[in-house]
């Protein structure tokens, strides 16, 4: 097959290269924030799963879809969502479990979502959040709008079978839908040669009637070139799948010491770097210099640091709001264990 | 009074239509649902007047057929989606349970899932282990699912309506072999109120809860009692979430003795879930234990003999009935 991304970038001038950088600047410092919301005790448990290393792919991606189009995301998410515009502190206080999350507190980090942006959800189910946007494509079909949906996913999702009952029926009704592989080489401890005989990610989506694409994550300018064919493709009721290769820097999850894998493979791994290549890229391009990026990168630290801030000073949700939204507007809420209680055994 | 005859199918059928109609939202995702017209015939025909857009069929994916319907709940349409029995529900519990039901919850409000799962379950064809099962508990054991049963006619069509008005997912389980039980209707009556249980039969020595194609059984069966000069009074639950308990507690603290009937396996069923709370709440009324007559916690058994012995007959529940009154 042609990879899209085989045609010739676009003239310098027009590249969006200084924007991509910004924003995976913004993931990655995002991402280092966490950890240490975590490392202060200040975030809702531990199950938190950082994407540096993965930016080139959430910004690439990201940078190629409109307003209007949604996606949803598995659970190492922060980078897609941050890259599509999501309030960073609004991100860390649900990810510190606050009310003035996006998910006031209850969804977290594997379950943040926020309908204004077309986050239809991440998912703490590997595969879960994929058939949402086929769902989605139906809809946009249907009801005649020209929106795409797009789901971001692991490679450890390109074993369910889902995926495949995803792509079946979305290339099936001709759907606007993008599926994005996020290939970070490893699903927790097993790395991607221990969970698959066949690599070629892009030939299961073909078999299937799909546009598809591999791409190398470190590449942004590659990944958002790749990723702009496909959706326009999927906006034309060609559905699309792209595996974007890159390598996951740190452990599957902030306990996780990667006792499965050798330090040299990781000092190897965190060679493909997206962000320190792009800076390169700007620098060696002549499109900024030094000063400029370093100027750019400490305001951006700066706006980080202040999400901790707002986390750690923001409320907890109050616990009535426990029994709120398990149903719509206006149904009962469910009657509290206590209160049952106080009434089955008022007189004892 | 514009009486009409109906069978439980067609009730189901009309609901579709009108609903499809009323709301060019609702679209119907699943397996055989266009030209075959569903493998128990609920959507016969339907795709004539509404085509192969709202009357979708799918491959034999049941994960993405709900999946799917999560998505589209999301983003603009009303979906029924159809699982052609109840017993697949395995291969679709996560997008069930962990997805639609959980959704609203998880995202703090945002946005619901006005879904509906249609689908059929119970035994009387011989059917099998796998394609019998009353598996209402697994849904009933999930926050945030809604949960109609109905066993007439009149509240198939009803509370399938309704059910397309929700904002939130709903199971709809329909009994399979109530699908040709006809019904005079009358269509001007008031329709089925949503979540509130209904009082089938009239009684003062007992009560009988129950919902489904257990109502009828246990109906027969009140019938039979009534002859004996035993008054018991049946209520058919009709949604088990909404459950409503209030119309239970009033007739139990009145009759002060309880049988729940269900088809479903006993243990850690719906019946053990619905005898628990009669205990609790009507502790002090009770003059005999709460008992559960609900299906052997066996696999459902092929031959119909034992199938129909698999499960609570009018004969048993006649004689639970005589025993806990010593009569
Ligand atoms: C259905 C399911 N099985 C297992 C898990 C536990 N689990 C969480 S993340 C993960 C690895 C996922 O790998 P991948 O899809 O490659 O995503 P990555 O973590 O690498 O971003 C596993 C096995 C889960 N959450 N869901
Ligand atoms: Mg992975």
């Amino acid at each position: 097959m042609t990879p899209p991304d085989a045609t010739p970038g676009p003239a310098r001038a027009n590249t969006r290269l200084p924007e991509l950088y910004r924003t995976m600047r913004r993931i990655r410092t995002f991402e280092e924030r966490v950890a240490e919301l975590y490392a202060r005790g200040l975030s809702a448990g531990s199950m938190l799963h950082l994407s540096i290393g993965e930016e080139g792919a959430a910004a690439g991606v990201a940078a190629a879809m409109r307003p209007e189009d949604s996606f949803t995301t598995h659970h190492r998410g922060h980078g897609i969502f941050l890259a599509r515009g999501a309030d960073p502190a609004r991100m860390m206080a649900e990810i510190g479990g606050k009310e003035a999350g996006y998910c006031r507190g209850k969804g977290g980090s594997m379950h943040i979502a926020d309908m204004a942006l077309g986050h239809l959800g991440a998912n703490a189910i590997v595969g879960g959040g994929i058939p949402h946007v086929v769902g989605a494509g139906l809809s946009y079909k249907r009801l005649g709008t020209d929106a795409i949906s797009v789901a971001f996913f692991g490679d450890g999702a390109m074993q369910q079978g889902l995926l495949y009952e995803s792509m079946n029926m979305a290339a099936l009704w001709d759907l606007p839908v993008l599926f994005v592989c996020i290939n970070n080489q490893y699903g927790m401890g097993t790395r991607i040669d221990r969970a698959t005989r066949s690599i070629e990610f892009d030939r299961r989506a073909e078999a299937f009637g799909l546009a598809a694409a591999m791409v190398d994550g470190e590449d942004v300018e590659a990944v958002h070139r790749t990723a702009q064919a496909l959706a326009d493709g999927a906006r034309g009721g060609k559905p699309g799948f792209m595996a974007i290769s890159c390598f996951r820097f740190f452990g599957h999850g902030r306990m996780d010491k990667s006792p499965y894998r050798t330090a040299e493979e990781e000092a190897t791994g965190r060679k493909r770097d997206p962000v320190s290549r792009a800076r390169d890229a700007l620098l060696s391009q002549g499109l900024n210099d030094a000063a400029a990026l370093d100027a750019l990168d400490a305001g951006i630290a700066r706006e980080m640091d202040a999400t901790i801030d707002f986390t750690a000073a923001a409320d907890a949700p109050a616990g009535a709001s426990m029994f709120r939204d398990v149903f719509g507007p206006g149904e009962p809420e469910p009657e509290p264990l206590q209160s049952r209680l106080d009434r089955i055994l008022a007189d004892a | 009074m514009a009486e009409t005859e109906i069978t439980y199918r067609d009730a189901l059928r009309q609901a579709l239509q009108d609903a499809m109609r009323a709301d060019d939202t609702v679209v119907v995702i699943g397996e055989e649902v266009g030209a075959y017209g569903g493998a128990y015939g609920v959507t016969r025909d339907l795709i004539t007047e509404f085509g192969a857009g709202r009357l979708i069929d799918t491959p034999i994916s049941e994960p993405a057929i709900v999946g799917v319907a999560v998505g589209a709940a999301m983003t603009g349409l009303r979906p029924v989606a159809e699982l052609m029995y109840v017993d697949f529900l395995g291969l679709v519990m996560d997008q069930l349970a962990n997805q639609a039901a959980k959704i609203r919850y998880m995202f703090g409000g945002q946005i619901g899932v006005p879904m509906v799962l249609r689908t059929q379950g119970g035994t009387g064809r011989s059917a099998g282990a796998q394609h019998s099962q009353s598996l209402e508990g697994w849904i009933m054991h999930t926050p945030g699912l809604r949960l109609a049963m109905p066993a007439t006619a009149a509240d198939a069509y009803h509370l399938l309506r309704h059910s397309l008005t929700l904002p939130d997912p709903v199971v709809f389980i329909e009994h399979k072999s109530l699908y040709t039980r006809k019904e005079r209707v009358d269509l001007d009556a008031e329709p089925t109120p949503w979540g509130k249980a209904v009082v089938r039969r009239q009684g003062n020595d007992l009560t009988l809860v129950t919902y489904s194609r257990m109502v009828h059984v246990a109906l027969a069966a009140a019938e039979q009692l009534a002859k004996q000069d035993i008054s018991v009074e049946l209520i058919d639950l009709r949604t088990l979430n909404p459950l409503d308990m209030a119309t239970v507690i009033a007739s139990v603290e009145r009759t002060g003795r309880a049988v729940v009937v269900s088809e479903g396996p006993l243990t850690g069923g719906v019946a053990s879930e619905l005898a628990a709370r009669i205990g609790e709440e009507c502790f002090d009324y009770l003059q005999a234990p709460v008992i559960r007559l609900a299906g052997e916690d066996i696999p459902i058994p092929v031959s119909p003999d034992l199938e129909s012995a698999s499960i609570p007959t009018a004969a048993l529940i006649v004689a639970t009935v005589r025993r806990m009154l010593r009569r």
